[in-house]
C-alpha cells in the first residue's frame, strides 16, 4: 500500500481498507439514540439555593448525597477543585456558603 | 432542619442544561434502603436505590444519576464469569454524553505523528481489520472505595464497579501500523464523544505509551459478549487495555492522536494518580509522596454465592464459590481460609477463559456444629506471584483496593 504522507488521508484510508482481508460474520452496528434521566432532585433548607445553583450544573444531587461525612477542609478542597480544574463558574463570594452547606452533612462534619 | 432533605421541583436553567424536565422524580420520602440496598461501609452511608431507568440496562444500583454511575448488583457475579451487558457497571466523567450515535456518520480519527492521517467509518473498520477476541476485566480505579477507612470522597462504590466481558474488535497495533507511526512518537492519546458541560472544562482524554499502545494486546472493541456495546458502556467503539484500570478504556472512542511530546492534559498528568508506593498505600494524612499515574490492576477474589450473615448447613458440605482475577496477569490459585488466615487450602478453579478475565473458584466447607460461625476468607495469587494482602491499602483517592475479602457465615 502506498500513501502520500500528509495528503488525502481519507483516500489512503480507503486504499488500506480495500487491501485488507474481509472478516466473516461482521457485526452490524445500528444507529442508537438514548434518553437519560437527569436526576432533578434539589437540596432544600437554609443555604440550599447556592448549592442548587452551582453544584447541579455538572452532576445530580446524588453525587453529594452518597458521600460520607467529610471534614470541612475536604469539602473546601472539593469545591476548589470543581472551580479550578473543572471550571465550575462559582463566584468567589459563594464558596464559603457552599462549603458550609456541604459540611452540614446529616451525620455532621468531623 | 436537615439541609440534606430535598424535593423534586423545577430545575434552574443552569442546572438543567436545556433538557426538558422529567416528571415523577424520585423522592426521599421513603427510606432508600426499603427498595434498595445498604452496603456495610465503615461509618455507614451505604444506602442506595435500585434503578431500571437507564437505556439498555436492567436493574442497577444507582450511585449517581447524572452523569451516570451505575453499579452491578452483586448476584450478577454469581451467574457466570462473563458479566451481562445489561448489568455491566457504568461510569461517566462529564454529563456531556451524546443523545445519539449515527453509525453512518461516525468516524474514528487517527492523527498526529503518523504518516497517514485517517478518518475511518465503522463498517470499514469492522470489515477490514483482523478481528480479535479477548476476555478481560474492566474495573474502575475506585472500585470498592466505599470500604476505605477513613472514608474518602468520590464515587462511593461497593465491589460492583467491575465486570468481565468477551471483547471483540481489532488490535490497536494494526490500526496504528496502517497509519504509520513516525519515529519519535512517545504516547498515544485517546478521546471519545463525551464532552465537558462547562466551557473550558478539560475534555476527558487518556494516554498510553507508544510501546504499550502497540503491544498487540490493547484493542478497540466493537462488540461486547457478542453484541454491540451498550450505549453507556461506550458504543460504538471502546478502547480495551487488558490488565489496566478502566480509566484508560476510553468509551465512544473517536480520536486517536499519536504524540511526540509527553501528554500534559489534565486527565493524564494530574488525575488518576496513585502514591508510588507498594499497593499505592500510604498512611492517612501522609504528604510529600511521589505520585504516578494509576496503571496495572492487582489480584482480587470474592465469594459470590453467599453474603455475610448467610446461613449454611452444619455437619454437611456446603459449596462456597466465587470469582477471582489476577489483575495484570492470570490467576495462579485461589486459597481459602476458615480460621482467620492461619491455614489456607486450595480451591478448585474453573475453566480458564483468558488470563485477563474472571476465573471461577469453588470449595466445600462443612461446619461441625449448628450455631458455629465460619469466616470464609479467599485469597488470589496471580501468575506473577502477587497475592492479595490481609491489610487494606489506603490512599486519598480510594484507588486499588484489593485486600483479602471475608464473608461471615452461620451454621444451622
Amino acid at each position: 500500500m502506498q500513501c502520500i504522507a500528509g495528503t488525502l488521508g481519507i483516500l489512503c484510508a480507503v486504499m488500506f481498507l480495500a487491501g485488507a482481508a474481509e472478516a466473516k460474520d461482521a457485526l452490524i452496528l445500528k444507529s442508537t439514540s438514548i434518553d437519560l434521566p437527569t436526576g432533578d432532585r434539589q437540596f432544600t433548607g437554609a443555604g440550599a439555593d447556592v448549592v442548587n445553583d452551582n453544584c447541579l450544573t455538572c452532576h445530580s444531587a446524588g453525587m453529594i448525597l452518597v458521600q460520607p461525612p467529610l471534614p470541612k477542609a475536604t469539602w473546601d478542597g472539593i469545591v476548589k477543585k470543581m472551580i479550578n480544574v473543572y471550571k465550575a463558574p462559582v463566584r468567589d463570594q459563594d464558596v464559603a456558603a457552599i462549603v458550609e452547606y456541604l459540611s452540614n452533612h446529616p451525620a455532621g462534619s468531623k | 432542619m436537615n439541609p440534606f432533605s430535598f424535593e423534586a421541583r423545577t430545575l434552574t436553567r443552569r442546572a438543567f442544561l436545556g433538557r426538558a424536565a422529567l416528571g415523577g422524580a424520585a423522592l426521599m420520602s421513603a427510606p432508600a434502603w426499603a427498595h434498595g440496598i445498604d452496603f456495610p461501609f465503615p461509618g455507614g452511608f451505604g444506602e442506595r436505590e435500585m434503578t431500571t431507568s437507564f437505556p439498555q440496562k436492567g436493574s442497577m444500583i444507582l450511585q449517581r444519576t447524572r452523569p451516570p454511575l451505575l453499579e452491578t448488583p452483586w448476584e450478577t457475579f454469581d451467574r457466570g464469569v462473563f458479566t451481562t451487558n445489561d448489568q455491566f457497571y457504568v461510569r461517566w466523567h462529564w454529563a456531556g454524553i451524546p443523545d445519539n450515535v449515527d453509525v453512518n456518520t461516525f468516524r474514528l480519527k487517527v492523527h498526529g505523528n503518523v504518516d497517514h492521517e485517517m478518518s475511518l467509518a465503522l463498517p470499514d473498520l469492522i470489515r477490514t481489520l483482523p478481528r480479535v477476541e479477548l476476555a478481560a476485566v474492566n474495573q474502575c480505579s475506585g472500585n470498592s472505595r466505599g470500604f476505605f477507612s477513613p472514608r474518602v470522597p468520590g464515587a462511593q462504590w461497593a465491589n460492583g464497579a467491575m465486570g468481565n466481558a468477551m471483547w471483540a474488535g481489532f488490535r490497536l497495533k494494526d490500526l496504528l501500523d496502517s497509519a504509520g507511526v513516525k519515529a519519535g512518537s512517545t504516547q498515544v492519546r485517546f478521546s471519545g464523544l463525551e464532552e465537558p458541560v462547562i466551557e473550558g472544562g478539560p475534555h476527558f482524554k487518556k494516554s498510553l505509551t507508544i510501546d504499550h499502545a502497540r503491544d498487540g494486546e490493547v484493542m478497540v472493541a466493537y462488540a461486547m459478549n457478542g453484541e454491540a456495546l451498550p450505549f453507556l458502556n461506550g458504543f460504538p467503539l471502546r478502547l480495551i487495555v487488558p490488565g489496566w484500570y478502566a480509566t484508560y478504556w476510553m468509551k465512544m472512542l473517536a480520536d486517536i492522536e499519536v504524540l511526540n511530546v509527553p501528554d500534559d492534559n489534565f486527565w493524564t498528568k494530574k488525575a488518576y494518580l496513585i502514591p508510588d508506593t507498594p499497593r499505592a498505600n500510604i498512611i492517612p494524612g501522609e504528604t510529600g509522596v511521589k505520585m504516578v499515574p494509576i496503571n496495572r490492576m492487582v489480584p482480587r477474589s470474592f465469594v459470590t454465592n453467599l453474603s455475610s450473615g448467610a446461613s449454611i448447613k452444619a455437619s454437611a458440605p456446603n459449596e462456597v464459590r466465587g470469582i477471582a482475577f489476577g489483575g495484570d496477569c492470570g490467576v495462579a490459585k485461589v486459597d481459602m481460609s476458615v480460621d482467620g488466615g492461619a491455614n489456607w487450602q486450595a480451591t478448585e478453579l474453573g475453566p480458564d477463559e483468558g488470563k485477563y478475565g474472571f476465573r471461577r473458584w469453588s470449595a466445600k466447607i462443612a461446619p461441625p456444629n449448628a450455631g458455629s460461625r465460619v469466616s470464609v476468607a479467599v485469597r488470589c495469587t496471580n501468575t506473577n506471584g502477587d497475592a492479595q494482602p490481609d491489610i487494606p491499602n489506603w490512599n486519598p483517592s480510594g484507588f486499588m483496593r484489593n485486600v483479602i475479602e471475608t464473608v461471615d457465615l452461620v451454621a444451622a
